[in-house]
């Protein structure tokens, strides 16, 4: 009796691989809904929707006023009030030196270390999820959400642009004139890049998760190292290792609205992130991999 | 000690390869031994106790057992594969409950279940919708899985707890402390439950400190205290190692007294019309034959038994009485 029970379980054990793979991404898919069900998750959301709200209406009220606000990032803001684009940009370079990593930050953060807390993680061990698995499914729903943070932000401005300003021609910053549509199709290549831009905080604050059994500890130092590199770009003293901060090169999306697109400084950003991705990947699959599970 | 049994077979055990094999597993933490040289020995198709005051290492074998943690050193087996090395092809045959139920507040008890199957690789997730209603079904939760687990009481996390572990025909189930918050019907129920998944020749690992139950529905037992295996076997071979006593109760109390040394009780001791005494090492003594000297010898009998020993004086024996728990 026991045997002939016994057999048929163990049998379902072995699946075949490319059924495996169909299910690895049921981890993933579920992943991905657990941490966008989270109200703290959409409260995020909500802040960085409200941040191109904010900065609308305050170029809206303040129309004479040609002045640059957008966080120290390129003055697109004078921009606005001619084409509401441009708060898609003047968005982007507010939100990208601090709100928008801090909500990766976050997210990644609390990614391992919240559910080591809460004890989940023992039992999506022994499901098994599979360790490099359930790390890579965590790794693959921060990066979504960095993406869905920045088209939050986008979309966002978009709309509170097309609101408040009129839509038209965008006059690139080297002068030349695009249509609208282009200029669209740029915005959501700046997108694109803004969300790459955030893959090494992802990765440093996986590996941060790691660490700690604190899903709370691993957010505020996640959020801690943010503050302090940025701090430390902004030191010209510390020129020499600045080109190796993961934020040094973040505000130079905005080449990508020059005729002919300056890469240079875009891709020096997108290696730089790819690196720190590697690195602290692969420092956050060796932790988690070897770790003892306590709680 | 007599009652102490080396990591064999033993008579009665079920044949085949035992589920769970430790071989001097051990695990420090820091300084401390949390577990010492263990040798465990679970057969398949056992309903095995796993016993020991708090702080004595059960958690912690388990968790290497579930491949959480690495030993020390030693090694562990389940289902024939070495952990942590195994827990691949293992754990989607082993259900688990670990040292409490750990959910996500902020989901629902069927989402919660639904999201604990999406982790395992070998869960159809075409039948998944299915087998999560079934397993609610299992601990009574289907009337409240649409509820929020925060809004669970500890009892009905530990229900939902169970119903994760039963997602999927299981050869194992490891338990620990799976009554802990339950009221009485919940804890028959869980009871009925091993039971019937023990009939359904599932084998059931079962930490817990509640001996009734654990001599209810335990076929085996290992007792653990200060990261040490003081005794495994049966429940009958743990309880008959605290021996028990012989009660008779007669009014000729002198006479007993003398035809009872005579054939080797010991510990004699006499209250009332009761005299009361230990019974000597081994099987050999039959009670029948006592019962008959004591007749033949014209001692008037009114009531003749053994008191059988209860599985929590073998434990109190084995692990001592004091309640300070070791450092
Ligand atoms: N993560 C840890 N770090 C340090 N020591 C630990 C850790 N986990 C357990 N211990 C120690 O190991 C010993 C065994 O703990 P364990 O949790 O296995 O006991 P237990 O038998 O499950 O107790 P209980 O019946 O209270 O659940 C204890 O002395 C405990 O203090
Ligand atoms: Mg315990």
């Amino acid at each position: 009796m026991s045997r002939a029970e016994a057999a048929p379980a163990g049998a379902t054990a072995v699946p075949a691989s490319a059924a495996a793979r169909r299910w690895g991404l049921s981890l993933l898919i579920s992943e991905v809904t657990t941490t966008f069900r989270r109200w703290r998750t959409l409260a995020l959301l909500g802040v960085l929707a409200a941040v191109p709200v904010l900065i609308g209406i305050a170029v809206k009220i303040e129309t004479g006023d040609d002045g640059a606000h957008g966080g120290g990032g390129p003055a697109f803001i004078s921009q606005v009030t001619n084409n509401g684009l441009f708060l898609v940009f003047t968005s982007l370079a507010a939100t990208l030196p601090f709100f928008l990593p801090m909500a990766i930050g976050v997210i990644a953060g609390d990614s391992v270390a919240g559910e080591a807390g809460s004890g989940t993680l023992r039992y999506l061990l022994v499901a098994p999820a599979g360790r490099t698995r359930l790390l890579f499914a965590k790794y693959a729903t921060t990066m979504a959400f960095c993406f869905a943070a920045t088209l939050v932000v986008a979309v966002s401005a978009l709309a509170v642009g097309a609101l408040l300003f009129p839509l038209g021609e965008v006059t690139l910053i080297s002068g030349t004139t695009i249509g609208f549509g282009e200029g669209l199709l740029r915005a959501l290549a700046i997108a694109v890049v803004v969300a790459l831009s955030l893959v090494g905080v992802a990765a440093l604050g996986l590996f941060v998760s790691t660490l700690t059994n604190s899903g709370v500890a691993a957010m505020a130092t996640t959020v801690g190292l943010l503050i302090t590199v940025q701090i430390l770009d902004q030191f010209p003293q510390l020129s020499a290792i600045q080109p190796y901060l993961f934020p040094h090169y973040w505000l130079s999306f905005a080449d990508l609205l020059r005729d002919p697109v300056l890469w240079d400084q875009v891709l020096r950003n997108l290696g730089l992130q790819a690196l720190y991705a590697a690195v602290f990947g692969s420092a956050a699959w060796a932790r988690f991999t070897a770790k003892d599970i306590t709680v | 000690m007599e009652g102490r049994s080396r990591p064999e077979p033993w008579p009665g055990a079920t044949e085949g390869a035992p589920v769970v094999e430790t071989r001097a597993l051990t695990k420090r933490f820091g300084g401390q031994l949390a577990v010492d040289g263990l040798d465990l020995v679970v057969p398949r198709g056992s309903v095995f106790g796993f016993l020991g005051p708090n702080g004595s290492g059960k958690t912690t074998t388990i968790r290497m057992l579930m491949g959480l943690i690495e030993p020390t050193s030693g090694t562990a087996r389940v289902l024939g594969e070495e952990m942590p090395r195994g827990t691949r092809r293992v754990l989607p045959r082993v259900g688990a409950l670990i040292e409490g139920p750990a959910l996500y507040g902020f989901l629902s008890g069927r989402d919660n279940l639904t999201r604990f199957d999406a982790a395992d690789p070998t869960a159809d997730a075409r039948t998944r919708r299915a087998r999560v209603g079934h397993a609610l079904d299992r601990v009574g939760l289907t009337g409240a899985a649409g509820k929020k687990a925060r809004a669970y009481s500890l009892g009905m996390k530990q229900r939902l707890g169970l119903a994760a572990a039963l997602l999927q025909p299981r050869e194992l189930l490891v338990l620990d402390e799976p009554t802990n918050g339950l009221d009485p019907q919940g804890m028959r129920e869980i009871r009925t439950l091993v039971r019937s998944l023990a009939s359904e020749g599932t084998t059931v690992f079962l930490s817990s400190h509640l001996l009734d139950e654990i001599e209810q529905v335990c076929t085996h037992v290992a007792v653990m205290a200060r990261g040490r295996l003081l005794i495994q076997g049966t429940v009958g071979e743990l309880a008959s190692s605290a021996r028990g006593r012989l009660a008779v109760t007669t009014p000729d109390t002198a006479e007993a007294v003398r035809v009872l040394k005579e054939h080797g009780v010991n510990d004699l001791a006499v209250l009332d019309d009761r005299v009361t005494g230990e019974l000597p090492a081994g099987p050999a003594t039959e009670l029948a034959d006592l019962n008959a000297a004591l007749v033949r010898a014209d001692v008037r009998v009114r009531a003749f038994g053994a008191e059988r020993a209860s599985l929590e004086d073998a434990f109190v024996a084995l692990t001592g009485e004091g309640f300070d728990v070791a450092g």
